[in-house]
């Protein structure tokens, strides 16, 4: 069943349709609203361990504390660490590409649609090609977002450009799908002369201030408090827009990620927390990385709205995001979205997951539960797409990949000059000092130095 | 040559060692490692990350209350110097933690505190900024602070400010202890480090994991601490190095000698202490002083080995103190080879100061 929403309230009817934990529960005073979860209890004895057991509290009458008034009970109840389930994800389409009966969604259009789809295929090509690139050589480095389509551009397309992107690094699709052309890509990659970034990071690099996304940084979860700055200014410009941060499992263990999420919820900024759970940082499985039931349970630790999603589901990303950023701009609060995903491809090139992963799990993953191919099959059931549109698409993707590999390996690289700049808004003293040396040592020994930097 | 470990008071207290990965990503041609001069005898070919994976099996085998944690070690570590420890040791003395460098920290204090020897992983120098808060203000002042009552630190450290670019850093003038990286020294500082009575950090340059080869002996043994060696030795002017830059240095000295400069090659080994002894008997005898580090040049380690040289050898000096180090700007992908200390420019304040 397709529910056709529109507008914020429609948004909420939605987000209650698909499952947000926190919202519309008016259950807990002064808490904001809470699930209407069964609570499990562990009761323990003055003598020993009692097995948990399922119970409702009665409220009794309670006491001011600082944060308000509390029910008191005599009964001495422990909160289980782990609820009786998992909190539920929310999807779509099922894993043959078929819309489930019952769900509700964001309706999208046949161009939109279509737009997605071809997205994603485009994002996943960059891939192949540029890692086939790093493996002969011509660029340093490269990490792929192969299984991660979904995420990258139906998210994207969920969002208006005006909304400001923190990411991490595996989420080149947004730039993708806002514009960033595969030229732009390829000159960062091999850090020429049209490299907005100036040739000073490695590949994958990438950032666009045209098209509000901040440039990637290689340390985790760095950018998630930035978000919470930026959406504070968003807020208070009274901007129709929000802050959106994407990080992954493991990013949901640096220090930056709680403080960011405290942060958040006690500014009430309009931020969506973004975390691609996709089962591993570099080698480390999520059994290793936390013991919570995911990233989604920590969103209410902090008074956070938050739900968890397939997202390997277009449409279920789409709708997620499209339901957080409402909310998140007509409240003026943060959202937290879990989308349960895989990480098909190596951490990056340096990686070889081999040594950690079984080949069939990987396997299994880049093909029965591919994104794209589940898409496509919604997609052509539709009648919008046909095999010879897929061929057409792939191939002129291709074409043009190879074509701004060859011009970007050509060009020059950034000048010297560029070493110097943007420490500091000019150059000072000490630096303008060290150039004018380091020019002197390359007039005495050019054959040291790399012929395609212009001095 | 094996050396008894120290004791101290409180033996039964704790060691904490943070081991830094990917110290430099200098890409600059390895020279022979082959001239051992002072090097240990003995035992079979092995490279950089073989021969700390070698110190860490024995640190494990020899105390069964060391621990060996952090990102990604289980499976052998992006760089493979935790390979073989997990089947030899277990799961609960070998692990993974997660991805948190804060907490990998902190934990390291609380473990080591309790009398235990922690051995902390931090996959790149450039990552030990969050850790920052944990090793300054908790690490280093955990005996200071308590009188003795506790321990698993040691002495106040540097505070300076912080750099970027996140793969190829040079944190070392915040911390202290960074010894000199030949594969059979590493070995066996690594050990010592393991084994010191206080918290010390240890950086390895991964770009010598593979390329630095040579025979390292098989059994248990560490290196003094605070030791400078002098890899080389010369008449006309000292240098001093640390780390993967000493390759570089060994170049320049080569390419100075053959223009007639005799060149004193001096590897500090450790920062802090450092051995400043050494040094001041080198310059005594030379007379001119060149410091060269792939760290920042304003308000690096260079600068306090100057000041301390110029207040014991300032009549003796000959020249000012050169510094050869890096610029004072992020460290640049595509601008590398302009970025480092190369060789040439060692070569050129050489010169330089030889001829003041």
């Amino acid at each position: 069943m397709a529910g056709r929403l529109a507008g914020s309230r429609a948004a909420r009817e939605l987000a209650r349709r698909m499952g947000f934990m926190g919202s519309f529960r008016a259950g807990l005073s002064n808490v904001g609203g809470g699930p209407s979860l069964p609570v499990e209890i562990c009761r323990r004895d003055a003598g020993g361990v009692s097995p948990c057991i399922s119970s409702r509290v009665t409220a009794r009458p309670g006491g001011e504390f600082p944060r308000g008034k509390v029910a008191f009970v005599a009964e001495m109840e422990f909160l289980a660490e782990l609820l009786k389930e998992r909190i539920n994800c929310y999807r779509v389409l099922d894993d043959d590409g078929r819309t489930i009966s019952g769900s509700s969604f964001k309706e999208v259009s046949k161009e939109m649609a279509l737009e997605m789809y071809s997205g994603m295929v485009t994002l996943q090509t960059m891939d192949t090609i540029f890692y086939e690139a790093q493996r002969q050589g011509r660029i340093s480095f490269y990490l792929t977002t192969i299984g991660e389509e979904a995420i990258n551009i139906a998210s994207a397309a969920a969002l208006t450009m005006d909304d400001v992107v923190f990411p991490q690094y595996r989420e080149p699709g947004i730039l993708l799908w806002r514009g960033f052309t595969l030229q732009e890509f390829a000159n960062q990659c091999f850090g020429n002369k049209y490299d907005y970034g100036k040739g000073r990071q490695m590949p994958i690099h990438y950032g666009s201030n045209k098209l509000n996304y901040f440039t990637v940084s290689s340390p985790i979860a760095t950018q998630i408090p930035h978000a919470v700055g930026a959406a504070y200014s968003l807020k208070m410009e009274g901007k129709q827009a929000c802050a959106v941060t994407y990080f992954g499992d493991g990013g949901t263990s640096e220090g930056d990620f709680h403080a960011a999420l405290n942060f958040a919820a006690v500014m009430e900024v309009p931020v969506i927390f973004f975390c691609r759970n996709n089962g591993w940082a570099i080698s480390t499985p999520t059994s290793e990385q936390f013991r919570s039931d995911g990233a989604v349970v920590r969103g209410q630790a902090y008074g956070i709205r938050s739900i968890r999603i397939d997202g390997n589901d277009a449409l279920a990303v789409y709708s997620a995001v499209h339901a957080a950023r409402e909310m998140a701009i007509s409240e003026s609060r943060p959202i937290l979205i879990e989308a349960l995903t895989y990480r098909v491809g190596h951490h990056s090139t340096s990686d070889d997951s081999t040594k950690y992963r079984p080949v069939h799990e990987i396997e299994h993953w880049r093909t029965a539960r591919d994104p794209i191919s589940r898409y496509r099959k919604w997609v052509q059931r539709n009648g919008w797409w046909s095999d010879e549109n897929e061929t057409e698409l792939r191939k002129n993707v291709k074409k043009e990949l190879m074509n701004a590999i060859q011009i970007s390996e050509r060009a020059e690289k950034p000048p010297l000059s560029e070493l110097f700049t943007d420490v500091y808004d000019v150059p000072t003293s000490n630096l303008r000092e060290q150039e004018a040396l380091l020019r002197q040592t390359i007039q005495r020994h050019r054959e040291d130095y790399p012929p395609d930097v212009p001095l | 040559m094996a050396m008894a470990a120290r004791r101290g008071a409180t033996a039964n207290r704790g060691q904490l060692v943070g081991i830094l990965r990917g110290f430099s990503s200098s890409s600059s041609v390895v020279d022979s490692w082959q001239k051992n001069k002072e090097g240990i005898a003995g035992g079979k070919p092995l490279n950089l990350f073989s021969a700390i994976n070698q110190a860490l099996h024995i640190a494990l085998e020899t105390d069964s209350r060391a621990y060996v944690f952090g990102e990604d070690v289980s499976f052998g570590g992006v760089f493979r110097c935790t390979t073989g420890l997990v089947e030899r040791f277990g799961r609960k003395r070998v692990f993974n933690t997660p991805l948190c460098e804060q907490g990998i920290a902190g934990f390291a204090v609380g473990l080591a505190a309790m009398g235990n020897r922690a051995i902390a992983e931090i996959q790149f120098a450039d990552y030990i900024y969050p850790a920052f808060d944990q090793i300054v203000n908790e690490a280093a002042k955990f005996r200071y602070r308590s009188g003795n009552e506790f321990n698993c630190g040691g002495d106040p450290l540097w505070s300076c400010w912080p750099w970027w670019h996140y793969h190829s850093q040079s944190p070392e003038a915040f911390f202290c202890h960074v010894p000199g990286l030949k594969p059979s020294e590493a070995k066996g500082l690594l050990l010592a480090c393991i084994r010191d009575p206080n918290p010390v950090i240890f950086f390895e340059p991964k770009w010598l994991y593979r390329l630095a080869v040579e025979e390292v002996p098989d059994h248990d043994y560490m290196l003094p601490l605070s030791q400078a060696e002098v890899m080389r030795e010369g008449t006309d002017i000292t240098l001093v190095g640390w780390g993967a830059q000493l390759l570089v240095m060994e170049q320049a000295c080569e390419i100075a000698e053959k223009e007639g400069i005799s060149c004193e090659l001096i590897d500090l080994k450790t920062l802090i202490p450092w051995d400043k002894e050494a040094v001041e008997v080198s310059v005594n005898k030379t007379g001119r002083l060149l410091v060269s580090h792939e760290a920042p040049v304003t308000g690096g380690f260079g600068a306090e080995i100057a000041a301390s040289v110029v207040e014991r050898c300032f009549l003796r000096l000959e020249a000012p103190v050169a510094r050869v180090c890096g610029l004072d700007t992020p460290f640049p992908l595509v601008y590398e080879p302009f970025y480092l200390p190369t060789k040439n420019k060692i070569v050129d304040a050489i010169k330089a100061t030889v001829n003041y």
